[in-house]
């Protein structure tokens, strides 16, 4: 009877190590202070109504981005905590993680940073500023946005699970790679919990792709052709297009695994006939492009940066558009260089390390129109401007290592070392992360309606770049003097505890650089009041986003804007008047003349929880999965069945905002 | 006219879908093509599978795209008799196969030939019960879709409903198609 209810679940499988009851208590804590905190000052229906309801792609974006800053915030601790580890565990010394331990904490770190910190941040910049950018108010597909998001929650909850209801995290690395994944060699709950919140929140990416996608193509505003899309929705539009091909290998690769373990079917087992090598080639197909589907966003987020602060239009805009889509084709053609050392052959390993180096020239085809643009520019080194310059030097950086790994005898040295960790790192921070919080200062000001501090900003960035410096060339070298990745303790002789020490203090100060970004937005936020825009327009901005209030009403704009060229707002500035000195904007009420301000009824999404209560049903699903529990599984799918069902019936899905209304609020917004 | 924009971001948005999940069956595809040789001494395709059984089961799938394409005729025509009538009689056929493919598969489990067996068997399993599940779907969605036929009428919003089930079912007969080839006629060969 037990076992019917709860299936694997057991009292002994509830929390009892030091890690798990301290997070549970930290979670429960931090819980009961937002609920007490929700009703003290009387918020609960403005959170429901206002947030976490809403299908507007402006607050689905904030969402995304404070949900992707507290995972990124768990994803940095795993980090500081291997980096100690790896300092302390030399010789006598075991360090204070025992090795399963330090083995999740490595699968964790890697699975959150990609799938729900970076990931996470780029589908809420995408979300806030491509259907601003394209003059579109909503998305082609309000309500699946909505449900994309409280899936990839759902999914972000799934993988910090273990440290409530107890079992542990995959410790098989972290892309789960068979046979170690298989039941027989990982019998824990770990692996289920892996695929479970790779499945939930993939399957939000997925939808949130194809709406992308959708919006993107059949929702430009009038005279917006592709060629003079701004950069940024071009290359989340290539973003997007790598999404819907690639995340349906990774659903189906992961539910094979799935089926492996809990139906005991032999797709990647070592006996009966099954092949691992098969799942190392699957999750690489869907693997690699996911590397692109992190970066090319970032080009696009740099792109309208460096054209920005440099006064000047983007320089070979028709070779960045060919440049970002031959990157998008070429990422399918390279995933067998992540196991070079699998044995496909000279011939096979020759044709893949081509492909790789390939790829270089589209990449370097972009670094020079950057530093083309910037040329004879009036640049402004402000901090967005900041971090696209640090991007510049550590992708290049970066990119020299990866030519090195993409020549297979080099890879076989080089395998498996710190080295390929250093790469990495060194692409995903500077071309994914850099680029995010360059986006994030960027464009601060258009949703919440005021700058961050430049200082605070400028301060972080040198501490981001420091320690990325101290804490990541160590590794170029550790690999070269052998150390492999996710290694637990070693040898004094070996000679890497230096290089360790000198890494672990450069992760202090990125974390200096964390904190400090935190501070800075809490200082901006008290000092809002100096820092306002009133203009929409504080940087002297090109593109659509710039030609509305900030922040943004949730109608977006009250006029749908007519588009003639590329730089469409830079355009309507100029033709008003003589280009205005640097630093200095012309506002919008100059740029457009009122004889034009025609108000319509608009047609808006209504706000539905049928996203969060779907949701909520494949988390009892996958849940009830990773404990074996079948009436629940059952439940989970019959609820979710139920929910689609009663949204299909459901007839109100839009209502109309009328012209009085808007201008209503646009002369209460007009007035000082 | 605001419909008909309508009505074309979602046949986009639903042909983006079908191709997404045209890749999930090509990994399937390509996990059954890797394994299909690994019985582990188990049994080979030509012992289980019979052409007969197959192409019975094709012949009603593919008669079950026929009558959704006369739906989906009925429907723009604005006969909604017409086109419950086409609808209830896909729906039969659309479970006819289902209960055959289901037959088969407690045929294959009684003989001991279940998806633990091999990685073959695991691989077929998986792929063939993939495309009985989204016929599954299929069929919950002409339930669906009759109801709000019967209450609604025929609306410019069931119409584009009943146009995104017609281009499902045709998918999934297309996929069939491969599976048949693929799976059945190779397999015995």
């Amino acid at each position: 009877m037990a076992h019917f209810l709860f299936g694997n679940l057991t009292w002994g499988s509830l929390p009892h190590l030091w890690y798990t009851e301290g997070a549970t208590a930290s979670i429960a804590l931090m819980g009961i202070a937002a609920a007490a905190a929700l009703t003290y000052y009387k918020r609960w229906t403005w959170l429901w109504k206002e947030w976490l309801t809403s299908t507007d792609p402006k607050k689905i974006g904030v969402m995304y981005i404070v949900l992707a800053s507290l995972m990124f915030f768990r994803g940095g601790l795993d980090a500081i905590m291997i980096w100690i580890q790896q300092a302390m565990s030399s010789g006598a010394s075991h360090g204070y993680l025992d090795a399963s331990h330090l083995q999740q904490i490595f699968t964790a770190h890697g699975d959150i940073m990609v799938f729900f910190a970076t990931m996470g941040f780029l589908f809420g910049l995408i979300n806030l500023i491509v259907p601003l950018q394209i003059g579109a108010r909503d998305l082609a597909f309000p309500f699946l946005n909505s449900l994309g998001f409280w899936l990839y929650a759902a999914g972000a909850v799934f993988i910090n699970l273990f440290f409530v209801v107890g079992g542990e995290f995959a410790s098989a690395g972290w892309l789960s790679l068979p046979p170690l994944a298989e039941l027989q060699y990982s019998p824990g709950t770990g692996v289920d919990y892996w695929i479970w919140s790779l499945q939930i929140s993939g399957l939000g990416t997925l939808l949130g792709g194809l709406n992308f996608v959708v919006t993107i193509l059949k929702m430009r505003v009038k005279g917006m052709t592709l060629m003079k899309m701004p950069l940024f929705t071009w290359t989340s539009l290539c973003s997007m297009v790598l999404v819907i091909a690639s995340f349906p290998v990774l659903t189906a690769t992961t539910l094979l695994l799935w089926l492996d373990r809990f139906f005991g079917m032999h797709f990647f087992t070592s006996g009966f006939g099954g092949n691992p090598m098969m799942y190392v080639n699957l999750i690489w197909m869907w693997g690699h492009p996911e590397v692109y589907i992190l970066v090319i966003p970032s080009f696009g987020i740099f792109s309208e940066i460096v054209a920005t602060f440099s006064g000047k239009r983007i320089y070979g805009y028709v070779s960045m558009v060919c440049a970002a889509i031959s990157i998008t084709l070429l990422s399918f053609l390279v995933w067998l260089h992540h196991f070079f050392t699998m044995g496909s052959g000279a011939d096979v390993n020759a044709f893949f390390g081509i492909m790789t180096g390939i790829i270089a020239i589209p990449t370097g085809v972009q670094m020079f129109n950057w530093v083309m643009t910037m040329f004879r520019g009036r640049i402004r080194f402000t901090t967005p401007m900041h971090y696209f310059l640090g991007f510049v030097s550590l992708f290049t950086f970066g990119g020299m290592a990866g030519v090195l790994l993409s020549i297979p005898g080099a890879d076989f040295e080089l395998h498996n070392s710190l080295f390929l960790v250093a790469h990495f790192h060194t692409m995903i921070v500077s071309g994914g992360l850099f680029g995010i919080f360059a986006g994030i200062v960027y464009w601060f000001p258009k949703v919440t309606g005021f700058k961050l501090n430049e200082r605070l900003g400028i301060r972080a960035f040198w501490l981001w770049l420091a320690g990325f410096f101290l804490s990541f060339t160590p590794l170029y070298i550790l690999g070269f003097m052998g150390a492999t990745r996710r290694l637990d303790h070693y040898a004094v002789t070996a000679g890497y505890q230096p290089y360790f020490i000198a890494a672990a203090i450069g992760i202090c100060l990125i974390a200096l650089g964390a904190i400090t970004q935190l501070w800075q937005v809490v200082v901006s936020t008290k000092e809002r009041k100096q820092n306002q825009d009133t203009t929409g327009d504080p940087w002297d901005g090109r593109t659509l986003e710039w030609s509305t209030h900030s922040p943004v009403p949730f109608y977006s704009f009250a006029v749908t804007p007519e588009v003639h060229s590329r730089d469409a707002f830079w355009e309507t500035k100029i033709g008003r008047k003589e280009l205005p000195p640097p630093g200095i904007s012309l506002s919008r009420r100059e740029a457009i003349p009122p004889s034009t301000k025609k108000y319509e009824d608009i047609e808006m999404s209504a706000n539905t929880a049928m996203g969060i209560y779907l949701s909520a049903f494949v988390f009892l699903f996958g849940f009830a999965a990773v404990w074996h529990i079948i009436w629940l599984m059952l439940a989970g799918v019959i609820g979710a069945i139920a929910c689609v069902i009663v949204r299909s019936f459901d007839e109100h899905t839009e209502y109309t905002l009328t012209a009085a209304e808007v201008e209503k609020i646009e002369m209460a917004r007009k007035l000082p | 006219m605001k419909e008909e924009i309508a009505d074309d971001k979602s046949i986009f948005g639903f042909w983006v879908y079908l191709m997404t999940d045209l890749i999930l069956f090509s990994v399937l595809f390509g996990a059954y093509a890797v394994l299909r040789g690994n019985t582990f001494g188990g049994p080979a395709p030509r012992d289980l599978f019979s052409l007969s059984s197959a192409l019975t089961s094709t012949l009603v799938l593919l008669t079950s795209s026929f009558t959704c394409g006369l739906a989906a005729i009925a429907a723009q025509r604005g006969k909604r008799n017409g086109t419950i009538a086409w609808l209830t009689a896909t729906f039969a056929l659309g479970a006819t196969f289902l209960t055959l493919e289901l037959a088969e598969f407690s045929r294959f489990v009684a003989t001991g030939a279940s998806w633990q067996r091999s990685a073959f068997l695991s691989s077929f399993f998986t792929l063939v019960g993939t495309h009985g599940l989204h016929i599954a779907v299929g069929l919950l969605w002409i339930v669906v879709a009759v109801i709000q036929v019967r209450l609604r009428g025929l609306t410019p919003a069931t119409t584009s409903k009943l146009t995104r089930f017609t281009l499902f079912w045709h998918f999934l007969d297309i996929v069939w198609i491969f599976i048949f080839t693929t799976v059945y006629l190779l397999g015995i060969i």
